[in-house]
């Protein structure tokens, strides 16, 4: 395993490469397909250069464990609103989730749809392309329109355009208190009429989730709302009147509580441990129900009101079977766990295919970074 | 000003590509007469003008890739317009381009409540996508100021901010899918009514990218329920540091604002003679606006005003009506034309960390002095993003050239204190030749690799964003 200590050192060791590289944070998230190469793992190029609570903003080397930022955050009474999920559970993986990893694999949580994803918090990255260069793209401000936007390529791009050394990131101001709104026993097209409600409201709802299978059998159909204390009072109230149509909602004023409900949701808590594939599914929030119905034998977690859906299927199902379910309705399927990895990404139109093989060209032209993962077969 | 010199050959096939292009557009869509295009010689950034060979106004998809694919074919420049607002020249032709302009594309296509969302032609006007949900109760977030005129294909081009991006975000965070038509007249569709993409992010990649990669036909917008109200509190401070300080304080205390706008004293009184808002006279205002019921609007605004008060405002006002709050914005957004009440202005739009504050408006004063030239500045202070304008006489030889040198003086120094050159209005033309002060060649040269991999034969505006000299060999290579 290569462990660069300084951005200069990985860059060197790239320019010099004869094979190609399999690059990991710490190594928590192994999605996608198979990939061969040499570890290089961004450990080593960890620490938080720049904190300024009153800007909002953080910069930190890309292979800075994700604990140590949310607890200088803490410290500040902030936090990254876009929540971003541990894998290790879902997935038995062992390591520490770094930074890099969590932009790499735009990683978001229940906080998306409210706040925005990953891509949306981050402001700047300088990475190594294939060539050994060091490539500086957006900055440390929250506005900034200079040149093209690679802060959203890199993101998402699961290390297979450069290796990501360092970020910039937004922060936000923690809220001191959380509730949860629960409705329960309704069927999965109800429960996403809930959702759409909720969210079309002026309330802003910063978790809204449903559980086909609660604790004991029963549908449970979460609702989070954050804020100050009486704030929190007020919305949760109106929200409840709000949907009373729909069945008694319980209103659940402990933060603590609410947190480790938020907790679970975003690490998908249900799957841990329960064999069978594991797939995300990004759909239209009002397709979510109608395309769980069509997956044979799954379970389903959805969130962000629908919009997101975890699927457990049993163990070798097909990703032709899942993907089937998508087709007329749109949205994106990956596998997360288990089954065909080498078609964990959805397949694409092949004139989107294409630029993406471009890019890929022209940012790693020797195919040194993650070949495979992504399925981008320069 | 420089750009690249027309090419001959074009100009010389003039005839040919108006017989091809009619062959597919109706003909009120074309137009060629000299006296007419030259409606299209600029956008906002009226300083420089050029009219195009010609100018396409299609109405559906299939004209917008017919004439891209014949442009394509024939080797001649487009240039993608939307209304023209662009204060960075980036709508700006060259002699030998042909405008596509997308304002007949202005439909909304689809509004779906239940998803949030509304899908709309990129010719329709920002202010008009709100008007289209209004009744219902939801809006889109993404406010310019030029909002009334300025068209979503402009917004996606620039990624375009506005007064309420501290809570709401900028156009890319609210963009959720695109089609788009490429230079060589093929359709794609980036993302959609599903959130995030299935491989790399490039709707985030297009949107910013000033018309250069494809040409926006229509746009999927998140839309939002409207808050339940808003209300301002107007603070006036006799230094920018406190006033700085107390924008810094209130971020820190965990409220979040949705707006907080910022005014020096050159501001505050050029705005206060025009609009007589009620300004006091000191040297820093700020506007700081917060949304919920009035319960919640109640609760922040007591933090703030304890914030405020502990640095000493010499002016306090909480809006308590709707006419209030329209008093206290008043004097805001009539800065603009306040400002061209007086003067000729170029509006800048450099952004600083937040930090930097009252270092970076110290030094604009020092530079002001030094060129001769007033600086009132306005801005959006939650974020950094900084709108110094500088006063000049257009009429007064050589006033313009300063005002471009002092312009670039203090978008040096905005990236020297860790910012950037344009926070909301676009690099185009006018921000072109500085790229290198923020960029090391190969973070230019990797981004024009990104044009390659989208438009091979960089016919799509292509004298944008990149020094001339530094995408010189993309160009020639391109021919
Ligand atoms: C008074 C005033 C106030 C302003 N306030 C703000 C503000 O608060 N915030 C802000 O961000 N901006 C502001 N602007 C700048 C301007 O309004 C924005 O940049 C706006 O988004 C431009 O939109 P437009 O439709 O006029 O685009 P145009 O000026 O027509 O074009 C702008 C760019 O977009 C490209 N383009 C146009 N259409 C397409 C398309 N269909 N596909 C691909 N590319 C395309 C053009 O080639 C050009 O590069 C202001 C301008 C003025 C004059």
């Amino acid at each position: 395993m290569l462990i660069p200590q300084t951005e200069a050192e990985l860059a060197a060791i790239v320019a010099e490469a004869e094979g190609p590289f399999h690059v990991q944070g710490g190594g928590t998230r192994p999605i996608g397909g198979p990939v061969a190469g040499m570890p290089l793992s961004t450990s080593g190029l960890s620490g938080i250069a720049l904190y300024e609570p009153g800007a909002l903003t953080l910069v930190a080397g890309a292979g800075t464990p994700l604990a140590e930022i949310e607890q200088v955050l803490a410290a500040e009474g902030q936090r990254l609103a876009f929540e971003p999920m541990d894998h290790r559970g879902l997935l038995g993986t062992e390591g520490v989730p770094t930074i890099g990893g969590v932009f790499a694999a735009n990683v978001s949580g229940p906080r998306r749809i409210q706040a925005g994803a990953a891509r949306d918090f981050l402001l700047g990255v300088r990475f190594v392309d294939g060539r050994g260069q060091v490539v500086r793209n957006g900055g440390r401000v929250m506005k900034n329109v200079t040149g093209y936007d690679l802060v959203k390529l890199m993101a998402g791009s699961y290390g297979t355009l450069g290796v990501l050394t360092e970020v910039a990131l937004k922060v936000l101001p923690d809220t001191a208190t959380a509730a949860t709104l629960t409705l329960t026993g309704l069927d999965d097209g109800t429960a996403i009429r809930v959702m759409a409600r909720a969210l079309g409201s002026p309330f802003e709802v910063t978790g809204v989730a449903h559980r086909p299978d609660g604790p004991e059998g029963v549908p449970l159909t979460l609702l989070r709302l954050e804020g100050t204390e009486r704030s929190v009072a007020y919305r949760a109230a109106e929200m409840a009147r709000l949907l009373a149509a729909f069945g008694e909602v319980q209103i659940d004023h402990d933060t603590a509580r609410t947190r480790q409900t938020w907790q679970g949701i975003r690490d998908v808590k249900p799957f841990h441990g329960v064999s069978g594939d594991v797939w995300r599914l990004s759909v239209k929030p009002s397709d979510a129900a109608g395309v769980v119905a069509g997956i044979s034998s799954a379970r389903a977690l959805y969130d962000w009101a629908g919009g997101l859906i975890w699927v457990l299927v049993p163990e070798g199902t097909a990703a032709g079977d899942v993907r089937a379910a998508l087709s007329g309705v749109g949205g994106h399927a990956t596998l997360i766990r288990g089954g065909e990895r080498d078609a964990a990404f959805h397949p694409l139109d092949p004139t989107i295919e294409a630029l993406q093989c471009g890019l890929r060209q022209r940012f790693d032209p020797r195919g040194l970074f993650n070949f495979g993962l992504m399925g981008v077969a320069a | 000003m420089e750009m690249p010199r027309p090419n001959p050959d074009i100009l010389a096939r003039k005839p040919q590509l108006l017989a091809r292009l009619s062959g597919v557009l109706p003909s009120d869509a074309l137009i060629s007469d000299p006296a007419e295009t030259r409606a299209y010689e600029c956008d906002a950034l009226t300083a420089y003008k050029c009219p195009p060979l010609a100018a396409v106004l299609p109405s559906s998809t299939q004209q917008v890739s017919d004439v891209l694919r014949i442009c394509h074919e024939m080797g001649v420049p487009v240039v993608p317009r939307g209304s023209g607002t662009s204060l960075a020249g980036g709508a700006l032709p060259t002699e030998d381009s042909v405008i596509l302009g997308v304002a007949r594309l202005n439909q909304v296509l689809e509004t779906d409540y239940e998803n949030r969302f509304i899908r709309v032609q990129s010719g329709r006007t920002n202010l008009s996508v709100t008007g289209a949900v209004e009744a219902d109760g939801f809006f889109y977030a993404p406010d310019p100021s030029s909002q009334l005129a300025c068209a979503i294909a402009g917004n996606v081009a620039m990624n375009s901010g506005g007064a309420h991006c501290l809570k709401y975000g900028v156009t890319t965070n609210n963009l959720m899918g695109v089609t788009m038509v490429l230079m060589d007249g093929t359709v794609i569709e980036l993302g959609g009514a599903h959130l995030d993409a299935a491989g790399y992010d490039l709707l985030g990649l297009v949107c910013g990218s000033e018309g250069q990669l494809g040409v926006v036909i229509e746009a999927t917008l998140r839309i939002l329920h409207k808050p339940e109200g808003a209300r301002p509190v107007l603070m006036g401070f006799d230094s920018n540091e406190v006033a700085g300080q107390c924008v810094s304080d209130i971020i820190k205390a965990g409220v979040l604002p949705v707006a907080i706008e910022f005014m020096d004293r050159p501001c505050i009184r050029a705005c206060e003679a025009f609009a007589r808002a009620g300004y006091p006279d000191c040297e820093a205002l700020l506007i700081v606006e917060v949304e919920g019921s009035d319960a919640e609007i109640d609760e922040q605004l007591e933090t703030i005003m304890e914030i405020a008060h502990s640095h000493n405002p010499v002016e306090l006002r909480q809006s308590t009506s709707a006419e209030e709050s329209a008093r206290i914005w008043l004097g805001r957004k009539s800065a603009f034309g306040a400002m061209g009440q007086i003067n000729d202005y170029m509006c800048l739009d450099g952004t600083i960390p937040v930090t930097e504050l009252p270092y970076v408006l110290r030094r604009i004063g020092e530079m002001s002095g030094e060129f001769g030239l007033d600086v009132a500045n306005v801005f959006h202070a939650g974020d950094g993003n900084m709108h110094p304008l500088i006063l000049f006489d257009a009429n007064k030889p050589g006033d313009l050239e300063r005002c471009e040198a002092l312009g670039a003086e203090i978008l040096k120094l905005c990236v020297e204190v860790g910012g950037c050159l344009t926070g909301e209005h676009g690099v185009g033309i006018e921000k072109r030749d500085l790229m290198t002060d923020q960029y090391a060649p190969e973070d230019l040269e990797i981004q024009m690799a990104v044009k390659d991999v989208f438009d091979p034969k960089w016919l799509l505006n292509p004298a944008k964003v990149f020094p001339l000299a530094a995408s010189e060999a993309h160009r020639i290579a391109a021919e």
